[in-house]
Order: C-alpha cells, then sequence, then structure tokens
C-alpha cells in the first residue's frame, strides 16, 4: 500500500479539517472552557457534533454498529483535532476505550458502544500508578470476592477521569507488580462505589484525575476479555493510542509551523521581513523536514497496525518518539521566533507549546519510546 | 491472488535462482560495486552472474521502458522488487551515474535517437558516465560557471576545467556543463556529452581525507565537441543555452540518491549490531552512548517511512517537487551521525587505518567519506536554503 491517503481517506480529511477549523477552532473551544474553567475542559455539544459526523465510532467494528474504520482514519480525525488544539474525549473514549471494548462481551459491547457511537458517553483509561507511563509495573489488585472483583489501589493521572461514564482499568488478578502476566482490564461504571476521583487541571486546561479504589465491588460481567488476559488487550490499546498520539502531536505540530512561517512573512525588523534571514530560514527548514518526517512514520505505524504486522509495535514507538521530539521543537523554535508576542496569553503559539507538552508525555515520552526502539531491536 | 502478490512471487523465484549467494552480503567497498564501462572488470564470477542475469531481464534499471533497456515495470512493481532485493540483501547488479543522473535527465529532454543509443548503453553497462559540473570557482554557486564552447558551426570547442569529477579517470563519457553564451548566465549554458578519450580531455585524481582518490581535476584544451553523433542524437541534451533547466532537473536526482545512504531501504537498527559488534571484542557500550543510539535510531527508523513515502508520492506525481532536497539534506546528515556512533562503539579499532582485520582501516575511512555526503550534489546549507525558498516560500533573494 503507497504510504499516502486513499481518494477516501483524502475526502475524510478535507471533511474533518473544514469541520474541526470551523467547530473546534480555539476560540470556540480551548479558550472558550478554559476561561470558564470548566470542570470538564472540553464541550459535550461538541461531542456530540463529532458522533454526527461520525467520528465517535470510527474504530468500533460494523458488526457492533460502529464504522470499522482502522488507525489511518483515526489519525486524520486526530491531526485535525491537534492543529486546532480541540479539547475533546475523542483518544481516550474513541480510541482508547472503544480499543479495549472491541475485546469485551457482547453484553459490555451493548452496554458501553451505544453511548460512545451516539456522543452521550464519555470513557477514560486508568492505566499508570505513578507521574511516568510504565505500563510493565502494574500493583493495583481486583481479588476475587463472590462472583466478582474487589478493587484497591490507585491510579494516577487519568484524563478526563471525572468526566467519564466508565474508566478502564488496568489491575493485577495474579502474580506481582512486574509481571507480564495476571494483568485484567474492567470497564468501571462512574457511580461504582468505593472510587474516590481527585481531580487537578494540567498545564494544557485538561483535567486528569488522581483515583482512589477502597475496596470497589464489581461484577464478573465487568472484566473486558479473560481474567488474568488482560495484558494483550493492554497492549493493543497501548498501540492504538500511541500512534493516535502522534497523529495527534502532528497536527499540533503542523499548526504551530503554519503560524511560525506566516509570522516569519508578516514581521518587520531591520527594514526587512524576518524572514529574510537566513538564520531563521535555516530552522525553518529544518523544523519542516522534520515535521514532514514525524508525519511519514505516524502514518507508516497506522498502517501497519491497520494490516496487523508484527513490525506495528516497533514503528509505533518510532512514531511516537519522532513526533515528540518533532513537535517539541515546532513549539520551541514557534515561541523563539515570535519574539516577545510568543509570550503572550493572547497569542495561540503558547497553547500549541501546552498542549504539546502533555500529549508528549501521554503514554511514553520520547525517552520512554527511544528506550523502547532499543529494547525491542535487543539491546 | 493479486497481479501483484503474482509479480512478487515470480520475483522471488527469479532471484532466488538468479541473485548468487555472494551477491547477498553487504557492500563492503568500492571494490565491491559494479560500475560498467569499457574498461569494466569483474571482481569474481557472481558478481559477472548477477550482473548478466539482471541486464537481460532488464533489471539494472527496473522501470525504464524496454527499449531502452530496462524492464517497464510500473511503480508499484519497482516497489516490490526493490522490498524483494531488500529482503535478500541483493546488491544493486549495476551501480552508475547514467543510470542515477544522465538516465532519468534523458528520459525528460532526450531524442528518441539519444534515449535508443545512451539508455541502452547505459542499461547494459557498456559506458561509464562522469559528471562535469563543479569549477574551481563554482561550487554552491554553480550557476557561474566558466568552462566555455565556442560555436564552430558543426561542432563546439570547449576550454576551461571542472573539479571534484567523480571517476573523472575511469570514466568513458562525461555530461558537462558548457557555456555557450556569456552575454546570459541562466540562459547561456549547453548541457553536452562527449568522449573522455577525446584529444585535449586530461584528469588529475585528487587525494581524499580518506585516503581514496576517486575524483579528480578535469581539463578541456581545445576539446572539440560534435553537435551531433548522427541522425535524431545530438550532442547536448534539449535546447542549446537552455542546458539549466536539465542541470537543475539531473540534480534532483542526483540528492535523490544520495539521500538514500540515509538509509532509504534500511530497516535495521544501528545499535543491535553495535552491540553484537562490542560482543565480539568484549567492549560494553555505555549507557550514555546507548542512549544516543536509541535517539539515532529513532531518527533512522522514521527516516526509513519518509523515504519510502517520498518515493511512493513521487511515483504518484504527488508530493512538492523540491522535496528531494530535503531528503537529500536529512538523509546525509543521518548517514554522518550514523558513522559518528559506529566510531565511537568502535573504540580505538575504529582508529587503525591500514591493517588487514579492519580490512584497511574501512571504518575511519568510511566516517571520513560520509563527511562528503553534505557537501557533494550541493550542501546542506544549500538544501535548507532551497526549502526555505521554493517549500516554505519564505522572502527574499
Ligand atoms: C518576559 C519579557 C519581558 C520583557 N521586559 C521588557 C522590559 O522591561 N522593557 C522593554 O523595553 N522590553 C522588554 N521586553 C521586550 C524584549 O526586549 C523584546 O521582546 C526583544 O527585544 C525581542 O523583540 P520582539 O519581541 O519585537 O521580537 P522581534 O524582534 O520581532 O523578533 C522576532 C524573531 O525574529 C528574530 N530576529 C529579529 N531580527 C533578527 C535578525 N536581524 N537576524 C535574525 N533573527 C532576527 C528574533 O530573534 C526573534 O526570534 C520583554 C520581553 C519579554 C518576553
Ligand atoms: C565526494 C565529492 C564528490 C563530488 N563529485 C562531483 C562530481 O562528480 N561532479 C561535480 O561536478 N561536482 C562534484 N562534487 C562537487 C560538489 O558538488 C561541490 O563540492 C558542492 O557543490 C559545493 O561546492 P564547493 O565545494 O565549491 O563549496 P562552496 O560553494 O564554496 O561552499 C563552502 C561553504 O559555504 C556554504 N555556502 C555556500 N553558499 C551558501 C549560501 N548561499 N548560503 C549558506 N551557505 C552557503 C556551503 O554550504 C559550504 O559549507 C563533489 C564533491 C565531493 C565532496
Amino acid at each position: 500500500m503507497p504510504l499516502f491517503h486513499t481518494e477516501d481517506q483524502a475526502m475524510l480529511a478535507d471533511s474533518a479539517s473544514g469541520f474541526m477549523a470551523e467547530e473546534g477552532n480555539i476560540n470556540k473551544q480551548l479558550r472558550h472552557w478554559r476561561d470558564r474553567d470548566c470542570p470538564d475542559g472540553f464541550g459535550h455539544a461538541l461531542w456530540k457534533q463529532m458522533a454526527e459526523m461520525g467520528f465517535t465510532g470510527m474504530l468500533v467494528a460494523e458488526d457492533d454498529g460502529g464504522l470499522g474504520m482502522g488507525h489511518v482514519e483515526a489519525g486524520i480525525v486526530l491531526e485535525e483535532i491537534g492543529r486546532n488544539l480541540t479539547p475533546s474525549p475523542f483518544l481516550t473514549s474513541s480510541v482508547l476505550a472503544a480499543t479495549a471494548l472491541g475485546h469485551g462481551s457482547s453484553d459490555l459491547k451493548g452496554r458501553y458502544l451505544p453511548g460512545l457511537i451516539e456522543g452521550d458517553s464519555v470513557f477514560a483509561v486508568a492505566i499508570d500508578e505513578t507521574a511516568k507511563h510504565r505500563p510493565s509495573r502494574i500493583s493495583t489488585k481486583a481479588e476475587k470476592s463472590g462472583n466478582g472483583f474487589k478493587l484497591s489501589g490507585s491510579k494516577s493521572f487519568v484524563i478526563q477521569g471525572a468526566s467519564s461514564d466508565m474508566i478502564v482499568v488496568a489491575a493485577r488478578t495474579s502474580g506481582s507488580d512486574e509481571d507480564e502476566d495476571g494483568i485484567t482490564l474492567f470497564a468501571v461504571p462512574k457511580d461504582a462505589s468505593g472510587m474516590h476521583q481527585d481531580p487537578v487541571r494540567l498545564v494544557d486546561s485538561a483535567m486528569a484525575s488522581h483515583i482512589k479504589f477502597d475496596g470497589v465491588e464489581l461484577d464478573g460481567d465487568a472484566v473486558i476479555g479473560e481474567v488474568d488476559g488482560g495484558r494483550e488487550i493492554l497492549n493493543a490499546m497501548l498501540a492504538a493510542g500511541r500512534v493516535g498520539v502522534a497523529a495527534e502531536g502532528v497536527g499540533v505540530a503542523q499548526g504551530a509551523m503554519d503560524m511560525t512561517v506566516d509570522y516569519l512573512k508578516q514581521r518587520k525588523q531591520f527594514g526587512k521581513l524576518i524572514g529574510e534571514f537566513q538564520s531563521l530560514q535555516h530552522r525553518a527548514a529544518h523544523l519542516y523536514s522534520e515535521v514532514e518526517i514525524a508525519r511519514a512514520v505516524t502514518i507508516k505505524a497506522q498502517q501497519l497496525l491497520d494490516e496487523g504486522a508484527p513490525s506495528a509495535d516497533l514503528m509505533t514507538s518510532v512514531a511516537k518518539s519522532k513526533v515528540a521530539k518533532a513537535a517539541g521543537l515546532a513549539v520551541k523554535e514557534g515561541v523563539q521566533m515570535h519574539g516577545g508576542i510568543g509570550m503572550t496569553d493572547e497569542y495561540d503559539i503558547g497553547l500549541y507549546m501546552k498542549r504539546d507538552r502533555a500529549l508528549a508525555e501521554f503514554l511514553g515520552d520520547a525517552y520512554f519510546h527511544a528506550n523502547r526502539v532499543a529494547e525491542l531491536s535487543g539491546y | 491472488m493479486s497481479d501483484l502478490e503474482n509479480f512478487r512471487q515470480e520475483t522471488r523465484t527469479w532471484l532466488e535462482a538468479n541473485c548468487p549467494q555472494e551477491m547477498r552480503q553487504p557492500v563492503r567497498d568500492d571494490g565491491d560495486v559494479y560500475w560498467g564501462g569499457r574498461n569494466a572488470t569483474f571482481q569474481s564470477d557472481a558478481q559477472k552472474a548477477w550482473f548478466e542475469a539482471a541486464r537481460d531481464k532488464g533489471y539494472t534499471v527496473p522501470s525504464w521502458p524496454k527499449e531502452y533497456g530496462g524492464a517497464g515495470l510500473s511503480a508499484p512493481e519497482a516497489k516490490v522488487l526493490r522490498q524483494e532485493m531488500a529482503r535478500i540483501g541483493a546488491r544493486p547488479p549495476l551501480s552508475s551515474f547514467g543510470i542515477w543522473m544522465l538516465g532519468p535527465a534523458l528520459l525528460k529532454f532526450g531524442t528518441e535517437g539519444q534515449k535508443k543509443r545512451f539508455l541502452n548503453e547505459i542499461a547494459r553497462g557498456e559506458i561509464r558516465w562522469c559528471q562535469g559540473y563543479s569549477e574551481p570557482g563554482s561550487g554552491s554557486d554553480l550557476v557561474s560557471m566558466q568552462t566555455y564552447g565556442e560555436d564552430k558551426g558543426d561542432h563546439w570547442i570547449v576550454n576551461g576545467q571542472k573539479i571534484w569529477t567523480s571517476y573523472a579517470d575511469k570514466a568513458d563519457w562525461i555530461f558537462c556543463l558548457v557555456r555557450t553564451n556569456k552575454e546570459d548566465k541562466y540562459k547561456g549554458i549547453t548541457f553536452m556529452l562527449f568522449d573522455m578519450t577525446g584529444d585535449g580531455v586530461s584528469t588529475k585524481p585528487i587525494l581524499l581525507i580518506s585516503g581514496n582518490s576517486p575524483f579528480c581535476e578535469t581539463f578541456f584544451d581545445n576539446v572539440s565537441v560534435p553537435k551531433s553523433y548522427g541522425e535524431d542524437c545530438p550532442g547536448f541534451v534539449g535546447e542549446i543555452n537552455r542546458g539549466w533547466d536539465v542541470a537543475k532537473y539531473l540534480l534532483g536526482h542526483e540528492r535523490e540518491m544520495i539521500s538514500g545512504m540515509g538509509g532509504g531501504e534500511r530497516t535495521t537498527a544501528i545499535g543491535t549490531a553495535m552491540k553484537r559488534h562490542a560482543g565480539k571484542t568484549g567492549d560494553e557500550i555505555d549507557a550514555v552512548l546507548r542512549s544516543e543510539m536509541a535517539l539515532f535510531d529513532v531518527d533512522a527508523l522514521a527516516f526509513t517511512a519518509m523515504a519510502e513515502k517520498f518515493m511512493d508520492e513521487m511515483k504518484a506525481g504527488k508530493g512538492h517537487p523540491a522535496l528531494p532536497n530535503m531528503m537529500k539534506y536529512v538523509g546525509t546528515e543521518i548517514n554522518k551521525r550514523r558513522h559518528e556512533l559506529m566510531m565511537s562503539a568502535g573504540g580505538s579499532r575504529a582508529l587503525e587505518w591500514e591493517s588487514e582485520e579492519t580490512r584497511g582501516g574501512k571504518a575511519p575511512r568510511d566516517w571520513l567519506r560520509t563527511k562528503a555526503n553534505s557537501i557533494e550534489g550541493g550542501t546542506s546549507e544549500v538544501m535548507l536554503n532551497v526549502i526555505s525558498k521554493r517549500i516554505l516560500e519564505l522572502p527574499g533573494g
């Protein structure tokens, strides 16, 4: 398959970019909700509109009422989300949670997927237990109790946890903290008794929860997949999420770069447009190269994941790491090349910097994934 | 099975039958490369067999039309062939400036007669070409070149000097930029083709920091270049005085070719090889060096995806026409970093310049050679200029 969008995908990109620029733009969404101290950090009306656009159930199988599309398509939407810094539950609900639910029982699917597809429900995923992404270690425990389980432990920085109707929780049902096996995924409803959320606001205005599970009673049918067989689903979820973050990061990078290149063509100093100075031209050209490579490796990872190729895992980490570096460069150069105005809240370039920081951290930063590339390559 | 899958199967079978095991080893040095030409000799029977099989199948230039010596493969077929060759590590059966540079320019600007003659000679490895662009006073600012051809009716008399002419001492013919109008900088250059054995052409090798001398100073002293080599076969490409268009188009292909050194189809991580190597010598790789390698591998593997996307887009007529400049910039910078890391991982062993175990100091010589990657075919700085002007459309002269 060639490494560019098919005609159908290009059409989707057209409609997604038009829609997001119109409805998901910075003034209408990010600034709007931020300036009102919105406890969700995003707008439910937009989520409903995204459902009407057919975005919310893109990754849900057709048999389950979704569109049965792939990661290339989800990535198209995420890139526009990134470019517009649109706060939305798309990544956590339609990519991460939807991937987990795809492995669930028909009962679980019936309970949760229609709400997702309609844009009525929001989901979160709770994996990490510390400030750095480390899915190899899971100590939150789920012990057998009657016909179900009793969940105890804690999860940290669960994005949009307090806004979610259901949270996919990775818990240990056997073995010790670092064991590969013995993980089970649970669909925990928001009103589960014994679950306490402590929401905090992050640098990009998104909300994240610290969650405590204090002997939360769960029915056996809250299990996603098999008991002790959660690692594989978790890995699938992480792969989907990581290429998703990469795609969103490409959008952030492109948005920041476009703004900056435009600025270089407008701002005059020393009687010249600053874009005439070769020192800035070379840095802009280097940045362009990095962003193009980030885009290429992201679509490669998306395609490999959609094909189910064994190398998808490696390329996913390459993409996540590369995008973090490229988008990081885009926002840093963006602020610098704007001069003093880049430091102001009124100007959008700083918002790109904040979003990039949060995205780079989510599901493993550039160093985590570079290390993973080394490990997967046998060194 | 789709046609393409059929083609993949056929290709596998063909490669299995025709590509000898010895030709599935990585290229170690220039001796392993078959360049063709009048005076070419084969390093081994395997090299000869592989070249001849590929030549007869049109696989020295798989996507050129059959009547010009190629196999007429479509873009997806050519990609399958590349993938299948990469899978078994097959060496290119024939390498040449004719394939990478002159061929594409002739396909675009050549007359039917030129294509029939020169492309077939290139595809069959009969004539080895060199590139006469740079001059002592004209490197990055190539269009300022001065080598002059005086019009004598049916021929030109060419005088002047070229420099950095790779393999000029081994080449049979040269494609050469010659000024034919001193009044017009851009519309005063003719792209000439002539025989290096002709009277008045001489070459003098230049020794590089790597200790090799693959390139030369090239002198033209009253060289007579015919305007025609027979019916429909002019001695120049494109129009007289419009050689700059041809030169620039060719540079695009040259840059694309050089960018491949960054590891176009290469997919193995450097850290894997370096760890294996260190294990053999009893060395360990420091944690910080390992980190550098990992960050490098991210960049290098990401670039393999870029190279694939670039090829796919170019073949489909998509993508910005100035993209080869970006590919060249990134590919060469990556290749330089790769060799820096190999030197660090190699330790003192990588300093050995002559011993037999180090195959004549291959590591440091290769490392030094890569420094030219970001100079030859247009420097990195010039690539960045082009990207900022043509792609980002930044202002200024
Ligand atoms: C937090 C903060 C506090 C400040 N406090 C004060 C203060 O107390 N008093 C005061 O007077 N000012 C203050 N300043 C202003 C500061 O001095 C200016 O922002 C600074 O001089 C840059 O000017 P500029 O913002 O107009 O950017 P510009 O000059 O427009 O620069 C934009 C970009 O173009 C680049 N550029 C400009 N010219 C060239 C060139 N010739 N070659 C290459 N690149 C070029 C710049 O490096 C920059 O990246 C403050 C700024 C900030 C951010
Ligand atoms: C191994 C090798 C093989 C070669 N083979 C051939 C060949 O076969 N045929 C042939 O014709 N040529 C060949 N060349 C020549 C090559 O194309 C030139 O070396 C190259 O174009 C640079 O020209 P120069 O060496 O004169 O450097 P210069 O142009 O003098 O550049 C010197 C420095 O100034 C910088 N610079 C120049 N202009 C600018 C600018 N506008 N903005 C910013 N920086 C600038 C350059 O980037 C460089 O760092 C080869 C070179 C090498 C190293």
